[in-house]
């Protein structure tokens, strides 16, 4: 589970545990509630959201990631594992993509 | 007195030791400031035996426990804050002059024979020197370590086929955890030390067989003038000097232990994003900042494949320098330019990244 999605402003997000490793909750400008896992693609460390620039952002290399998880500035090569979000009873869960 | 010190020289002959010394002399000329950075290197190795030996006494080596043992360290026991500031700041200044004792070492050609040996066990030194930082670096298990960490373990995953199985080796599994911290903890204080200490052995007997090399500038200008290379006696001068050297290493150390404490920092925590401005240590920067520019891709290939590969072929060029470089002048000059080079890029380096802002 992810922490309540009420409490989840808009243009914001939430660090949370998927398994061992770290994701990510965002709820865009618009409302959307997306969530990727936080491990950046390129070497390792843990992204986190810039309000300021509405990307994912990895302090370590400064690789930038867009709100559908796509690399787009700074070395990383891959986009972010995207989750699903499903909201019950103000709860978030997130689960693995099938397929 | 006289009758022990003559029982212990039956049975160690230490008298004919001491007889050498006293007979050793050691080339004294314009580029001999250089000769000490060595022994300046040493001094500190010996700090960090000691200041390492008493922070294992608090110490615990689990991420339950690391920060907090650290931090009763640094607040609870007596001088506690004293000696992990010597023992971190030591450690930076022990990176400082293995890196200059190198670089001068390449730029006066003293890798030239019959000095191979004394060259690679100097350049496997600097590589131990390293590997010391990055294992004691995640010891106080806090938020830039953790990261540092993550970085560091994570770059041996471009290695083509084995890259994931270096990954876990280093880690104890796929995170860096407490079994991360456990595993780096057991190289920092029992596998590298008795690598090390192997080695610094090595590398002494082999500096005080073949003596210091005079640089080929010098031993031609001796052939017009004898007065460029003058006979300095090993015992009382040189190591006078040599005493005088560790004394004000000794003073800076002093100096930046007791009014820069080295800090703590907050706890890591694995599951909050990296913090903005985080980077490694000072040594490690122009590495950090070179893989920031580093593309995705170039060419197809893995832009971290190649910055390995090229890093790699630098580590390899510099240990093996004595079989690669040439006995002719050009090709000593071509060393001189390679390492310019090679240091001017890393100071540019990390120039950029202490200047690096946040986007």
């Amino acid at each position: 589970m992810a922490g309540s999605a009420e409490s989840l402003a808009p243009n914001s997000a939430r660090a949370v545990a998927f398994g061992s490793r770290p994701a990510i909750v965002i709820r865009t400008a618009a409302g959307d509630l997306r969530a990727f896992s936080a491990t950046c693609t390129h070497l390792d460390c843990t992204v986190q959201y810039r309000p300021d620039l509405q990307r994912l952002w990895c302090a370590c290399h400064n690789g930038q990631y867009d709100l559908n998880g796509r690399n787009v500035a700074g070395p990383p090569p891959r986009p972010l594992e995207a989750f699903d979000v499903n909201v019950k009873d103000d709860q978030i869960a997130l689960s693995r993509r099938s397929g | 007195m006289r009758g022990v010190r003559a029982w212990l020289d039956e049975r160690l002959a230490f008298s004919d030791v001491i007889d050498a010394l006293r007979h050793k002399t050691v080339p004294h000329h314009r580029y001999s400031v250089w000769y000490y950075f060595g022994g300046m290197t040493l001094f500190l190795f010996g700090i960090q035996v000691g200041t390492g030996a008493l922070l294992l006494l608090y110490y615990r080596p689990s991420a339950a426990e690391a920060y907090e043992s650290v931090q009763f360290i640094v607040t609870r026991v007596p001088f506690g804050w004293l000696v992990r500031s010597i023992h971190a700041w030591s450690a930076n200044l022990m990176v400082a002059c293995a890196v200059a004792h190198l670089f001068s070492v390449l730029f006066l050609h003293a890798y030239r024979r019959p000095r191979e040996l004394t060259w690679f066990s100097g350049v496997l030194l600097l590589l131990l020197t390293l590997a010391f930082g990055f294992t004691g670096y995640l010891l106080p298990w806090n938020e830039v370590s953790f990261f540092a960490t993550r970085v560091g373990t994570d770059i041996a995953a471009a290695v083509p086929l084995m890259g994931r199985g270096i990954v876990r080796f280093m880690r104890g599994g796929d995170e860096v955890t407490g079994a991360t911290l456990t595993r780096l903890f057991g190289f920092h204080v029992a596998v590298l030390p008795a690598i090390a200490s192997g080695l610094v052995a090595l590398h002494l007997l082999l500096v005080q067989r073949h003596g210091m090399s005079v640089p080929p500038s010098i031993e031609r200008q001796a052939v017009h003038d004898p007065a460029a290379v003058r006979a300095m006696p090993f015992i009382p001068h040189f190591l006078l000097r040599d005493l005088f050297a560790w004394t004000i290493v000794l003073a800076v150390l002093a100096a930046l232990s007791t009014f820069y404490p080295w800090e703590l920092g907050t706890k890591a925590d694995p599951f909050a994003p990296a913090p903005a401005g985080i980077r490694p240590e000072w040594y490690f920067l122009w590495a950090f900042e070179s893989l920031k520019h580093v593309p995705p891709t170039i060419a197809g290939i893995n832009g971290e494949l190649i910055a390995v590969a090229v890093m790699g072929a630098g580590a390899l060029a510099a240990l093996l320098l004595p079989l690669l470089a040439g006995h002719t002048a050009r090709a000593r000059l071509a060393v001189v330019w390679v390492g310019a080079v090679a240091l001017l890029f890393m100071a540019l380096m990390t120039g950029l990244a202490l200047s690096a802002a946040a986007p």
